[in-house]
């Protein structure tokens, strides 16, 4: 782990992106104290002060109710990193489970529940999350249900294509002939060896669940005002493009170094730890 | 002498693309009790094929396979894959690489729940070194060993559960030749010491004259000459025997015994 960050921080590239998220990360940690209005998270309105351009004290400018901008944008990372972290806390598990079970047990299991897994990789993934946005009510936590759904098969797919190489190897014959349980052959013995490939999976898919939950939002399907989130501001200021363009800009912007930051994370990592995908 | 292992009428048909093979055809045999039987044949003889028969990996198509007097069923219970256990030819992937060498072998005490729990680490130092290796390998990774300490590893695994019968699957043809003397003295030490039983599948015949005290000679999944190893060296009473022999390298008996000089030098 250790030697992972010092590697990481020796390639110019990956140091950007180590930078860019550790920046985000913070921001995101410390949103009450960096922020000059952390009371502009909700439903405030300052006629006196609205749409302007970047400017003292609102570094970003200003909405059209009059609500600092950079402070939402910081809020709103809180909200896109937490909803990353637990759609990926809950979508790793379940596609890992499924990928070993199926890569492991073989036979009809296999069949099943790899077609299952093929069924949810055929719909184009916005498809869904969308017809399960548009199902259920779009709050916070059903947009994390919806992401969720289409995220898991991907791990599955990893997984299982790593456990059907590994089955031909010795150790897991050695494991059977000594009468390992097969709970024990698929996490002790064969999970250790797809963890690196699962890592950085998630780092790359950290950047991508906040950019597809961006663009649930940005369709109106994501979280709901007046919690601030980046996909809804960008798309509420590309209406008030270009004379408003810090409306969209900035949050834009943001959507950007967040993706780029944990994919240059990942790429750095996928080739320091030899996951392959 | 005792049988421990006994195949009456074993054969084994793999059906593929629609074609059926048959790997072992109607094989008989018997090992006793502390003997190390050879099983030689080339590639696409059937040995493997018998040795997963063995282990349980599968079952056969028909005959029976019996281990000390009763017959073994095709799902195995804990008491026989405990009892029989094996040592792979490719010491490389025959070790989980992302887990240390003493969890390897914590593995078979785990499992079988050898000795008390708080004792399992004493214990594994002592296979440890039971196979020449210091105890503190235990901690390392199995990345960290050249072929021949892994190849130790793999054996103090088979021997952790206190087997009786060890299938060896070609346990020195991947190491180089001076690891693979080592390695085979090891293997008739704890042979003697533990009173084991080795089933010793090879195709290497200078190995088999080393270590065996009979042999079995496979042709196309057929059983077609068993003896003991002196016998079948010195009159082999088939043809295919005769050729396999003629294969091997002869050393003359001025060379073997420089060899064996040499063998002393470096032992010290």
């Amino acid at each position: 782990m250790k030697k992972t960050l010092l590697i990481l921080t020796r390639n110019p590239l990956s140091l950007l992106g180590l930078i860019l998220v550790t920046i985000i990360v913070l921001a995101a940690i410390f949103a009450d104290f960096i922020t000059p209005f952390p009371e502009h998270v909700g439903a405030v309105v300052d006629f006196t002060n609205f749409n302007q351009p970047p400017h003292w004290p609102n570094i970003f400018g200003t909405d059209l109710v009059g609500r600092d901008l950079f402070t939402r944008v910081v809020y709103a990372y809180r909200v896109s990193l937490i909803l990353a972290a637990v759609v990926l806390i809950i979508a790793v598990p379940i596609g890992v489970s499924i990928g070993l079970t199926a890569g492991y047990l073989g036979g009809w299991t296999e069949y099943g529940l790899m077609r299952i897994t093929d069924i949810f990789l055929s719909i184009p993934p916005l498809v869904l999350a969308m017809s399960i946005m548009g199902l259920l009510e779009p709050t916070l936590t059903n947009g994390m249900i919806a992401v969720t759904a289409m995220w898991w098969p991907w791990y599955t797919r990893l997984v299982y294509s790593i456990t059907r190489s590994e089955r031909e190897e010795g150790y897991l014959l050695a494991a059977e002939v000594i009468g390992a349980s097969k709970l024990h052959i698929m996490f002790r013995e064969i999970l250790p060896n797809c963890v690196p490939s699962i890592v950085t999976k998630m780092t790359l898919d950290f950047g991508f669940v906040i950019l597809i939950a961006s663009s649930l939002s940005f369709l109106g399907l994501g979280v709901q005002p007046p919690t601030p989130d980046l996909g809804s501001m960008v798309a509420d200021g590309a209406k008030y493009l270009p004379d408003s363009w810090w409306l969209t800009v900035f949050p834009g912007l943001a959507i950007l170094f967040a993706v780029f930051g944990f994919n240059l994370i990942g790429d750095a990592l996928r080739e320091i730890l030899g996951g392959d995908q | 002498m005792s049988a421990i292992l006994e195949l009456s009428g074993v054969s084994k048909e793999f059906a593929a693309n629609g074609r059926r093979t048959l790997a072992v055809d109607n094989v008989s045999f018997s090992v006793e009790k502390g003997e190390c039987l050879a099983i030689v044949g080339e590639s696409g003889s059937g040995k493997s094929t018998i040795a997963n028969m063995i282990l349980g990996i599968y079952g056969a198509s028909a005959g029976a396979i019996a281990f000390a007097g009763e017959p073994l069923p095709e799902r195995r219970e804990k008491r026989h894959r405990r009892a029989i256990q094996l040592v792979q030819q490719n010491p490389l992937s025959s070790l989980n690489p992302r887990r240390t060498v003493g969890a390897s072998l914590r593995l078979a005490l785990d499992v079988h729940d050898i000795g008390p729990k708080a004792e399992r680490a004493e214990r594994i130092g002592a296979l440890l070194q039971e196979v020449g290796l210091e105890p503190d390998y235990a901690r390392r990774s199995p990345a960290a060993l050249s072929g021949g300490q892994r190849q130790r590893v793999a054996i103090a695994r088979a021997l952790a559960c206190e087997s009786e019968l060890v299938v060896l699957d070609e346990p020195t043809s991947a190491l180089d030749v001076l690891v693979q003397a080592r390695v085979l003295r090891l293997l008739a030490e704890l042979k003697a010491k533990r009173g084991l039983t080795y089933v010793f599948i090879t195709h290497d015949l200078s190995v088999v004259r080393n270590i065996a005290d009979r042999v079995a000679v496979f042709e196309r999944g057929r059983l077609i000459e068993i003896g003991t190893t002196e016998a079948v060296f010195s009159s082999p009473t088939h043809d295919y025997t005769r050729r396999l022999i003629s294969a091997v390298p002869v050393v003359s008996d001025a060379e073997a015994e420089m060899r064996q000089n040499i063998m002393e030098m470096t032992h010290d």
